[in-house]
């Protein structure tokens, strides 16, 4: 366990720095900034052109959800949960879902529980497709970036024709899913796919064999596994420094027990837990989802996709709490749900990842980068401010 | 870092020479998917304006309206939904619950306008260019947010409820009945079209949250018949309920029969209000059925002496007279009556009234309400239809009742489709007799309740629709003969219902020891005086009242089956509210 000396609890203490001396000078970067990944804004504190302290601000986005659930019936928060987290509505929507079936007693046909692992996996690959192009535009390769958010719309269609909206899918909801899946989307599925991976392939070359971005992402932005814990790190964040936490194969959940994958670390594949590596990590995993989508399709059971809460106006789920958490794109994503018997929640606590990356951890690691690296070594934390702040 | 890490990225120059995917909006279009989530669509003629849509938009975006053109009645609020794009978010939660499955969305997803207000708007009435769209999200296949399935009421089997009188439906545990109330959406669709207007989503919740005394209080603000109606009401409000457009509507009926089975006679008092303060003011009713009971009940309520004069030895009316005991137990009529009478009206049974003493009474009261029924059974008006075989349908009721064997022999026809005709025959089959209903029309066209007809048949009776009565004759071996011509149904040219029209040459026999005539009972007001003297104007054998159930003259009132068009319980008991309202405006100088 490392101790407190080693890992400073940041103090975001900028009037150690005496500005008046001319040394310093303070920067304020974002709440609306390219470099910035959503509404979040960072003061830092440079010597030159080097960060000696960062202090990240937020609240920008707080919208309250957490609160507004407590006021809305069981059923009512299905449409609210997905905007927890814009780029992947997915895991909100499930694990919601989830937690409430878990309180009411639910059991929900097989074939709503593969559609879901499916559709989160979708969401998985959507989301990495438009990461790495802002992780490849914060180092100045913008091109990349038109590719991969291309090939997220072309992901966006899927949804659309699956779920009926293309951002907020409002697919997954308690009882199951709420459709089957239509005439033919399989295999259209399956020709998309084709597209991404050309398109991974290119990014081989132009990003992962490219001395411009290895020069900047090598070495910057380390994470070692002591840090793990101490921070509270999960997803490829902590993959990327050797730690194999996956909670797909920890805690199997959904049907992952059924899929044929391994835990993708940096040692497995030989990278540094650095900017490169994570970004190579995450790439691994994008090939992994694809391969997760395609045994899914082979595989899907047929059966029914829902079963009918009772009368949604009226549904009073016992009294109980549970916490169930599921593997994002970021990491341990998780939703704790107390209900008191009635037709609403207690409480629901949602669990992000990005607390812990954007803010404790973002603020230990800038100090001592360059000013040019910050939204580089941000983005390459794959942090999104709206499930900071619930 | 090698040599490779410079070249490698040139590999991809091919791509500059790719098609840009970009799609030139307006030039190039590019539809919303099958089940797109795109603007809203109503289909005006189905929706009934329920506002389910309404209470489950998680962003209040939905209110309901008054649209020009829409009616209110029959089933339908007269209310539309009116989307504010503002706050709408598209998540088809409304689409989902709709009960009556009207509201859709289409894939269109662009509309631009600089007007800011026209983003909030009726759909299916506010003409838009995507109301005739054919793709778009609906609520999928198997997909449901209600409980269309009704739970089931214990009931006694065929078998058994032939055997005798016993009550053959059971009533519902309270588990049922909670899990029952559940299904309502609280609409009050059923609230516009009792007769009596109960608050129906009231006593419902109440029954949902387990609160019997508030369901009692809520029963009586409306209705003092909560055991008997709980049982025979003709129930429309279930005809008209949200939920039955796409499933079994709720059983509202015996939600109500629920709640007066809970409570005991003795303490009613406890969820029950008092009478108000003394008032001094003497009203009589006449006719202690339904229509007369609840006018004394709610004018003894707002502190007024009250008198009910009955011509029979107990009060109800046709409750007791014309509903046999297996569908209404007269211990359960008695306790709704015994409420009544324990408040403190007085009712005097065995008192027939003749024009003197209604005059006598105009005399000696403040006010007078006369609800005396229809007990003038109609006639066939045919050939042999005074045979002695020939019994009149109430009659038969009505000698069941006082405990006495009709002795109909083994086969029996019933002339006539109504809910008596229903009772008579049902009545017969538990003397052991085989029956034949024989109506006019189609089996559609009877007016007597649905159930009745269905529990007839599952019971064994025959029913020989499309039959025109043309004469009674003698038969052999003591027997009747009922001579029918079988009709087709032709086409109103008014408009009106399809008729009967004979089929020449059709012309049957039906051989029976008994016929039961039931085809309707009239008015029988041998008791009111002339215009001239009381005031009181009769038009085709009715008497004329306004819609406060006031007659010409302004301190006598009627209501009941004869003044109202349905004749049923539930409208003499909205007569009698309604009128008491009106005596007590009148009584006390009270402003409208």
């Amino acid at each position: 366990m490392p101790d407190r000396e080693k890992f400073p609890v940041h103090t975001g203490g900028v009037e150690n720095f005496d500005l008046e001396s001319g040394r310093y000078m303070k920067v304020w970067q974002g709440p609306q900034h390219p470099g910035v990944t959503g509404n979040m804004a960072l003061e830092l504190v440079t010597s030159g052109d080097e960060i000696v302290d960062l202090k990240t601000h937020v609240g920008y986005l707080h919208r309250g959800f957490e609160k507004l659930m407590e006021r809305r019936k069981w059923i009512q928060n299905f449409p609210l949960v997905c905007r927890i987290c814009v780029p992947e509505p997915d895991f909100n929507e499930y694990l919601y879902a989830a937690a409430t079936e878990e309180l009411a007693g639910i059991e929900i046909p097989e074939r709503a529980v593969w559609i879901r692992t499916l559709n989160l996996e979708m969401a998985r690959l959507t989301s990495f497709l438009m990461w790495l192009g802002g992780q490849a535009g914060a180092f100045g390769m913008g091109t990349i970036g038109q590719w991969t958010v291309t090939m997220r719309d072309f992901m966006l269609d899927l949804f659309e024709e699956l779920t009926g909206g293309r951002i907020y899918h409002m697919y997954i909801v308690p009882g199951g899913v709420r459709g089957d899946v239509p005439q033919g989307w399989f295999s259209h599925v399956l020709t998309t796919l084709k597209n991404v991976e050309k398109v991974l392939d290119d990014i081989e070359l132009v990003l992962f064999n490219n001395a411009v971005f290895k020069k900047r992402a090598v070495g910057l932005g380390v994470i070692t596994p002591d840090m793990v814990d101490y921070y509270g790190i999960t997803g490829p964040n902590a993959r990327a420094s050797g730690v194999a936490r996956d909670i797909r194969k920890d805690r199997s959940y959904l049907i992952y027990d059924k899929l044929d994958f391994d835990i993708i670390t940096g040692i497995s594949i030989g990278v540094d837990s650095d900017i490169f590596g994570r970004t190579r990590l995450r790439a691994a995993e994008m090939r992994q989802s694809i391969s997760l989508i395609r045994q899914m399709i082979d595989k899907m059971p047929e059966g029914p996709v829902h079963v009918s809460p009772p009368n949604v106006l009226h549904w009073k789920i016992p009294a109980g709490e549970t916490y169930l958490s599921a593997e994002c794109t970021r990491g341990e994503y998780g939703y704790y749900i107390v209900s008191d018997g009635s037709d609403k929640p207690r409480r629901v606590y949602v669990r992000g990842p990005s607390y812990t990356h954007a803010v404790a951890l973002f603020e230990h690691m800038a100090p001592g980068t360059n000013i040019a690296d910050t939204a580089g070594l941000m983005v390459s934390l794959h942090t999104y401010p709206p499930e900071i702040e619930r | 870092m090698s040599i490779k890490d410079i070249i490698a990225p040139f590999a991809v120059w091919k791509r500059a020479f790719e098609k840009p995917w970009t799609i030139k909006k307006p030039i190039d279009d590019r539809p919303g998917a099958d089940r797109y989530r795109g603007f809203h669509k109503n289909d005006g003629d189905t929706c009934i304006g329920c506002g389910t849509c309404e209470t489950i938009c998680q962003n209040a975006a939905i209110d309901m309206v008054p649209v020009d053109g829409v009616q209110g009645d029959g089933g339908d609020s007269g209310l539309r939904p009116q989307i504010d794009y503002g706050r709408c978010c598209w998540c088809a939660l409304c689409v989902d619950i709709c009960t009556t499955g009207s509201l859709t969305m289409s894939n269109r997803y662009v509309w631009t306008d600089n007007d800011p207000d026209v983003y909030r708007f009726i759909p299916g009435y506010d003409s838009k260019e995507w109301d005739n769209a054919e793709t778009g999200y609906s609520r999928p296949e198997g997909y449901s947010l209600l409980k269309e399935e009704r739970v089931e009421m214990p009931a006694l089997s065929v078998e058994e409820g032939l055997k005798s009188f016993v009550e053959m439906i059971k009533g519902y545990s309270a588990e049922q009945a909670v899990k029952e109330a559940d299904r309502c959406v609280e609409c009050g669709i059923c609230v516009a079209e009792c007769p009596a207007h109960m608050d129906i989503p009231g006593y419902i919740r109440a029954v949902r949250e387990g609160n019997i005394d508030e369901g009692m209080r809520l029963l009586y603000e409306t209705n003092p018949f909560p055991a008997s109606c709980g049982r025979i009401c003709t129930h429309r409000c279930e005809e008209v309920c949200s939920i039955g457009h796409n499933g079994d509507s709720v059983a509202i009926r015996w939600l109500k029969r629920y709640i007066a089975d809970q409570v005991e006679l003795e303490d009613y008092g406890k969820a029950l209000p008092r009478p108000e303060e003394n008032t001094g003011k003497k009203i009589a009713v006449i006719g202690a059925g339904p229509g007369g009971l609840t006018a004394a009940y709610y004018l003894r309520m707002l502190g007024h002496d009250v008198a009910v004069l009955e011509a029979r030895k107990a009060g109800g009316g046709m409750l007791r007279y014309g509903i046999p005991e297996y569908r209404l137990p007269y211990d359960q009529l008695d306790k709704d009556i015994e409420y009544i009478r324990g408040l403190g009206v007085e009712i005097r049974y065995s008192i027939n009234v003749d024009a003197e003493s209604f005059k006598n009474l105009e005399k000696d009261y403040d006010a007078l309400f006369f609800s005396t029924g229809l007990s003038d059974p109609y006639k066939l008006g045919i050939d042999g239809e005074d045979n002695p075989r020939v019994f009149g349908g109430l009659a038969v009721l009505d000698e069941v009742t006082a405990g006495k064997d009709p002795k109909l022999g083994k086969t029996v026809g019933v002339i006539g489709g109504g809910n008596v005709a229903m009772d008579a025959a049902r009545t017969a089959r538990r003397y052991g007799a085989e029956v034949t209903v024989l109506y006019r029309r189609r089996v559609v066209d009877m007016p007597a309740d649905i159930e009745e007809i269905e529990e007839a048949a599952e019971e064994g009776i025959t029913i020989i629709p499309q039959a025109i009565p043309l004469r009674v004759e003698d038969a052999a071996d003591g027997k009747v003969g009922f001579v029918w011509n079988m009709a087709e149904m032709v086409d109103d040219p008014d408009g009106g219902r399809p008729r009967p029209q004979p089929i020449k040459g059709e012309i049957h026999t039906f051989v029976c020891d008994s016929l039961i005539s039931a085809v309707g009972q009239g008015t029988n007001l041998p008791y009111l005086p002339e215009e001239s003297e009381s005031g009181v104007a009769v038009k085709r054998y009715k008497p004329v009242v306004d819609e406060r159930g006031q007659t010409g003259n302004p301190g006598i009132f009627a209501g009941g089956d004869i003044v109202n068009s349905r004749k049923d319980a539930v409208s003499a008991i909205g007569d009698g509210h309604a009128a008491a309202l009106s005596i007590d405006r009148f009584l006390m100088k009270k402003e409208a």
